[in-house]
């Protein structure tokens, strides 16, 4: 048992994780440590994706924006890409879309870029739990609460 | 009053230039104001609030808006003049999508009142006054509209028919348009009244756009002397056509000037500061981590480049409150 699950320093607070995975590479990893019988975090929600470069930054903030609390992405090892280069597309995506959400008061913690290839299923379930751990000290990301508070704005209190 | 359709202006936190494209029509505009009646244009005509509170509700066919929402006073006008009009237009940028105003979504309104009314070089403020929603003096009561913490698109304030993009609109915008809300023959609601397409499409130098572009280092205009027939990007300079939609006739890139994104979004695109970004950084020339960063310090302001008229209708809406840090 990781000792992840067994941090208590959290509430009872669950982070829901949005994880992006390449067919190629990180999604078999992903196979391969269910296979295996690994036991990790199942706070991700995996989504097979073709390629890394496939991860549109509209897809991370889609997904903070609905409920996640934080975003992982896995590609193949740098050289690795199925179609040669998709893995440096995300990468180069990823760098700038860090510096914006960054502008945006976003913790750099709840958005990941790993590359795993198809046979590091252990690769997987560190990366798992860790991010759960980090997640569950940080806590929710609360989006929707942030965009109700707009709507339901107030102006600024009369001052005596 | 005559049986003419009747049209309204409005503004709330603009800058004044929709008002500005509005005249742009030149001589069009005097075939508009033949055949409408303008009810209420604040900017140009003596109408006040009340005229408009003792109009029938729908009385008015169509009310163009500019300018995004940061005060209660613009919140309540946008909402009469809802309710007074068949069809209400976001008109240029702000409405549309938040606009420049929108920026201000970075900080909040503690941090702006500190910024704007006390600690800016120019500022000499040695009571430390700042705007207050009610106040006393000489005997009377003096009440100012309050400020809200987050600028608002004016879809987010109430419902929204068409929306009219730019920064401002083109003059060839405005008369379809307005020839569409004359005539009748309108798209389905929600439509953005431009062409769905990229501004790539439109731009008379798309063919000196290279099929595989790498850009290794990004310029500012002011940094280089950009040769006009060539595609801005593949100088190095940072032009969102790619993820902006078409319809302004690529004024800027006329001028040499890179496209800003005023147009916003097409249809297909949630979120037009991450397809943008998207779209930039897929055109980093390097495949190392650092060199990528390296070349990524070339655009010192993502946000600011990237969601430049369109923060507060992004996905993200605003930088998190809890983070704004203020000043002093």
């Amino acid at each position: 048992m990781p000792e992840t699950t067994t941090d208590t320093s959290s509430n009872g607070f669950e982070p829901r994780i949005v994880a992006f995975f390449c067919n190629w590479c990180t999604y078999l990893a992903a196979d391969l440590a269910g296979t295996s019988r690994m036991k990790y975090a199942p706070n991700a929600r995996v989504i097979r994706v073709m390629c890394s470069g496939r991860v549109d930054p509209q897809f991370v903030l889609e997904a903070l924006a609905n409920g996640a609390d934080g975003v992982l992405i896995g590609g193949c090892h740098p050289g690795d890409c199925h179609y040669q280069e998709g893995n440096y597309k995300a990468l180069r995506r990823f760098k700038l879309l860090q510096r914006m959400v960054a502008d945006l008061g976003v913790e750099e913690e709840r958005l990941r870029l790993e590359w795993i290839s198809a046979a590091e299923a252990d690769r997987v379930r560190v990366v798992m739990d860790e991010m759960t751990d980090q997640l569950r000290r940080l806590g929710p990301f609360r989006h929707e609460e942030a965009v109700m508070a707009i709507a339901a704005q107030q102006p600024q209190e009369v001052p005596v | 009053m005559t049986d003419k359709p009747k049209v309204a202006f409005y503004w709330c936190a603009s800058c004044g230039g929709c008002e500005e494209a509005v005249v742009d029509l030149a001589e069009e505009l005097l075939g508009v104001a033949a055949a409408v009646d303008i009810v209420f244009w604040p900017v140009a005509l003596d109408f006040k609030r009340a005229d408009v509170e003792a109009m029938e509700d729908g009385e008015i066919l169509a009310t163009f808006v500019n300018g995004a929402i940061r005060t209660t006073e613009q919140e309540e006008m946008v909402h009469l003049l809802r309710k007074k009009s068949k069809v209400l237009v976001a008109f240029g940028a702000c409405a549309q999508l938040g606009g420049i105003p929108g920026l201000a979504n970075l900080w909040d309104r503690e941090a702006i009142f500190e910024r704007a009314y006390l600690t800016s070089p120019t500022t000499e403020n040695p009571a430390g006054t700042v705007p207050l929603t009610d106040y006393a003096a000489n005997g009377h009561r003096i009440q100012l509209p309050g400020f809200y913490d987050t600028v608002m698109s004016l879809d987010q304030v109430t419902q929204v028919d068409y929306a009219v993009p730019g920064c401002a609109p083109t003059p060839n915008l405005i008369a379809a348009a307005v020839g569409a809300l004359l005539s009748g023959d309108l798209p389905p609601l929600g439509t953005v009244l431009a062409p769905d397409v990229a501004l790539c499409s439109e731009c008379d130098r798309r063919d000196t756009k290279p099929e595989d572009l790498h850009i290794t280092a990004f310029k500012r205009p002011h940094e280089i002397i950009a040769d006009d027939e060539t595609c801005l990007l593949a100088q190095g300079l940072l032009c969102l056509g790619p993820a902006t939609r078409a319809g302004c006739g690529a004024q800027c890139i006329g001028a040499n000037m890179p496209c800003t994104g005023c147009f916003g979004p097409t249809s297909r695109v949630h979120d037009q500061g991450a397809k943008a970004a998207s779209a930039i950084a897929s055109l980093v020339g390097a495949d190392d981590p650092a060199e990528i960063e390296r070349i990524l310090d070339g655009i010192p302001d993502p946000i600011g480049t990237f969601y430049r008229y369109g923060l507060p209708h992004s996905l993200m809406v605003r930088r998190r409150q809890d983070t704004v840090e203020t000043t002093a």
